[in-house]
């Protein structure tokens, strides 16, 4: 029995190193970000530019489908700048009366336009490879926003000498994709936008923005849940010591 | 124990009419007397209540928004994250609280196994405990499966699978549960129904379940009988409070996790929507299933030619279940708690921690390793003594353990010795 003991105590001791092992591709590292820990929250300044990264560069292949022009003005952006800019876009609406469909400029209750009309198309303009949609990318890895971020700083010219593995035809290595072979190019390059708060756009500073931003798109909630949740947390504190209290005081001749 | 007195006149009509205040008051009032010494392990039943309460009421609302088609579920449930008015806390309340849910249930069930809450003359209360656990397995699964992520798509398809390992109408029986040739929109149409169904007929079997527990009151820590008035004491006001600062503890816990950590429990693939095109590299299911899971791939063998190593592996798997409603016939000892039973204490210890390996093996994938050991061979081991433990330990221990002498009464100071839970519950006592 002390055997049974001695060995379901070190299977069970083991299971955080054995775990982390068994997570598939390399360590994702730690980032911290502005939204990171319980008080955490976005940094609009971050976001703005992120967004900006967003639409100069991802937005030619990679969609944000769950996004609304009338989401940009929670981001700080102020709502005639973010009419003006959905003005450039045309979106198909109709029928109309004559039952033909017809284009006008976006407005604020849009879709922010999908990068492709379908799968096939965004397959046919990427040599076969499908570029997600990143309204939900930030959630839908397991390291979170720290994946998108390790991914886009974590490209490399060559294989490292110490790896076996041979690239594709058009395809790039990246120390944090799942197997090192990915189908997009390096999408960053140093001063690729030019920021109009004159923050520096260095790669990182690029890749952290965007990343920001690919997180606000999957929660734009994220800050109303965490006030809201330190309010519901004191709430609940103060009520469940009322009743200890009360339990304390009724319990008392029985004790 | 105080008969029930009503000032109002107008309750007084009803309750000539209806009797329905006194039978509140039968039910968890102060006409309901319960043994004294219940420690906190005795809060996680009105938990339990609770969580399908809220479970109800947040599903409810939910299924107000949602789609239940391939094409719409998934951008229906965003839609709820996002546009509808507290939609997210909605969301993140049901998820959530299915997670403490199982918590709570589980540690329910281990709380009976501990205290023998099973046996004599509870057989029919613990069986009916087993029915709720699996309605609500069978819910929750299908729960699963509403957002249309690819964990709930690929989830589906894998556990409705199990049931062509059926011979013979095996096939035949899982295109009928599909509604079609594979996991699709008719498949998730009724998964939808009968989620929506299931946890009526869970309330069903909650008030069986309830009503069985009145007929002899709860067991307790010492697992001996109330032998009179001195060792009881009404439920309400003493059990009522001290349920609702078990309550308090519980939703503060719930909502530190709802509102600071509210994807921690869940599986990040299923933000991806279902594609049937793509399997994911590693399919697993809730945490909550994992051990199941684990069993379920430890049959990697065919037995007897007849038995083909699929269908080995989901007869355990059921099997894992089933066998806890021949619980109180495999276990022969007289004595109800673990604290007057020094072997089978040990024994019960040994099996949390087996039913936690299991669930760690169920996480990893088979052919990964631990130490050089492959999952496959430590899962066979701790599915062997999961079963070992109902077949042949606690059978074996009825005859060779010889339990401590029990106290005359719950009322009467206890002997030293106990377990830890008892030891704690028993301070009351010293005064009475």
């Amino acid at each position: 029995m002390k055997k049974l003991i001695a060995l379901g105590l070190t299977a069970f001791l083991g299971f955080g190193a054995a775990a982390a092992q068994a997570a598939e591709g390399v360590a994702i590292p730690p980032h911290q970000w502005s939204f990171s820990g319980l008080f955490g929250t976005f940094d609009r300044a971050q976001l703005q530019r992120g967004f900006q990264v967003y639409r100069e560069v991802c937005s030619s292949c990679h969609s944000i489908k769950y996004i609304n022009f009338r989401n940009f003005t929670e981001i700080g952006f102020p709502e005639a700048d973010v009419k003006a800019m959905a003005a450039e876009y045309t979106v198909t609406d109709g029928p109309d009366d004559d039952g033909e469909m017809f284009e006008r400029p976006a407005i604020l209750a849009d879709a922010f336009p999908l990068a492709f009309p379908n799968e096939q198309a965004a397959r046919a303009a990427n040599g076969g490879a499908y570029p997600p949609d990143l309204s939900l990318m930030a959630k839908s890895r397991k390291s979170g926003p720290d994946y998108s971020y390790a991914l886009l700083i974590g490209y490399r010219d060559e294989p490292p000498a110490d790896s076996d593995i041979e690239l594709m035809d058009g395809m790039y290595y990246n120390d944090y994709f799942p197997g090192h072979q990915i189908a997009m190019p390096p999408p960053l390059f140093e001063g690729q936008v030019e920021y109009a708060d004159g923050t520096e756009a260095s790669i990182e500073q690029m890749a952290e923005d965007v990343t920001a931003f690919m997180m606000w798109a999957a929660e734009p909630n994220l800050e109303v849940r965490k006030q809201m949740g330190v309010k519901v947390i004191l709430f609940l504190l103060v009520l469940t010591a009322v009743l200890f209290a009360a339990k304390k005081k009724i319990w008392s001749d029985v004790h | 124990m105080s008969g029930l007195q009503l000032k109002n006149p107008v309750l007084r009509w009803i309750e000539y009419r209806l009797p329905i205040f006194s039978f509140l008051d039968h039910s968890l009032g102060s006409s309901y007397p319960s043994p004294k010494n219940l420690s906190y392990w005795w809060n996680f039943g009105s938990l339990a209540g609770i969580a399908l309460v809220i479970m109800i009421v947040t599903g409810i609302t939910l299924a107000m928004q949602y789609t239940p088609h391939v094409d719409y579920a998934f951008d229906s449930v965003q839609r709820i994250d996002r546009d509808v008015n507290f939609g997210w806390l909605i969301r993140d309340i049901h998820v959530n609280t299915s997670f403490f849910f199982f918590i709570v249930v589980y540690i329910h069930v281990f709380r009976g196994l501990y205290y023998g809450s099973y046996k004599a003359p509870r057989e029919l209360l613990w069986m009916l405990g087993l029915v709720i656990l699996i309605l609500m397995m069978a819910t929750a699964f299908m729960g699963y499966v509403l957002p249309w992520g690819q964990m709930s798509f690929w989830g589906a398809t894998v556990i409705t699978n199990f049931f062509t390992a059926i011979p013979i109408v095996g096939e035949s029986i899982t295109t009928w549960l599909w509604g079609g040739p594979a996991v699709d929109n008719a498949t998730l149409n009724r998964f939808f129904s009968l989620h929506y169904l299931f946890p009526f007929l869970i309330v069903g079997v909650v008030i069986l379940h309830i009503w069985a527990l009145h007929r002899f009151g709860s067991n307790n820590p010492l697992g001996i009988d109330t032998k009179g008035p001195q060792d009881s004491i009404p439920f309400h006001p003493y059990y009522t409070v001290k349920d609702l600062f078990g309550l308090g503890v519980f939703l503060t816990l719930l909502a530190l996790v709802i509102f600071f950590f509210p994807d921690a429990m869940g599986e990040p693939e299923n933000y991806i929507e279902a594609n049937p095109l793509s399997t994911p590299a590693h399919i697993v299911p809730e945490w909550y299933f994992l051990p199941f899971y684990a069993i379920l791939r430890a049959v990697t063998f065919d037995f007897l030619w007849i038995i083909d190593a699929k269908l080995g592996g989901v007869i355990l798997m059921f099997g894992a279940i089933i066998i806890l409603f021949f619980l109180p016939w495999l276990d022969r000892s007289p004595v109800r708690s673990a604290a007057f039973r020094p072997y089978y204490k040990w024994f019960f210890w040994i099996l949390v921690l087996d039913c936690f390996v299991l669930g760690w093996v169920g996480a990893n994938a088979p052919d990964a390793k631990f130490q050089g050991v492959s999952f496959v061979i430590i899962g066979q081991v701790a599915t062997a003594y999961y079963f070992a433990h109902f077949l042949l330990i606690l059978p074996l221990l009825g005859i060779i353990e010889r339990p401590k002498p029990l106290p005359n009464s719950i009322s009467e100071p206890v002997l030293t010795g106990g377990g830890m839970a008892a030891g704690a519950a028993a301070k009351p006592m010293e005064k009475a």
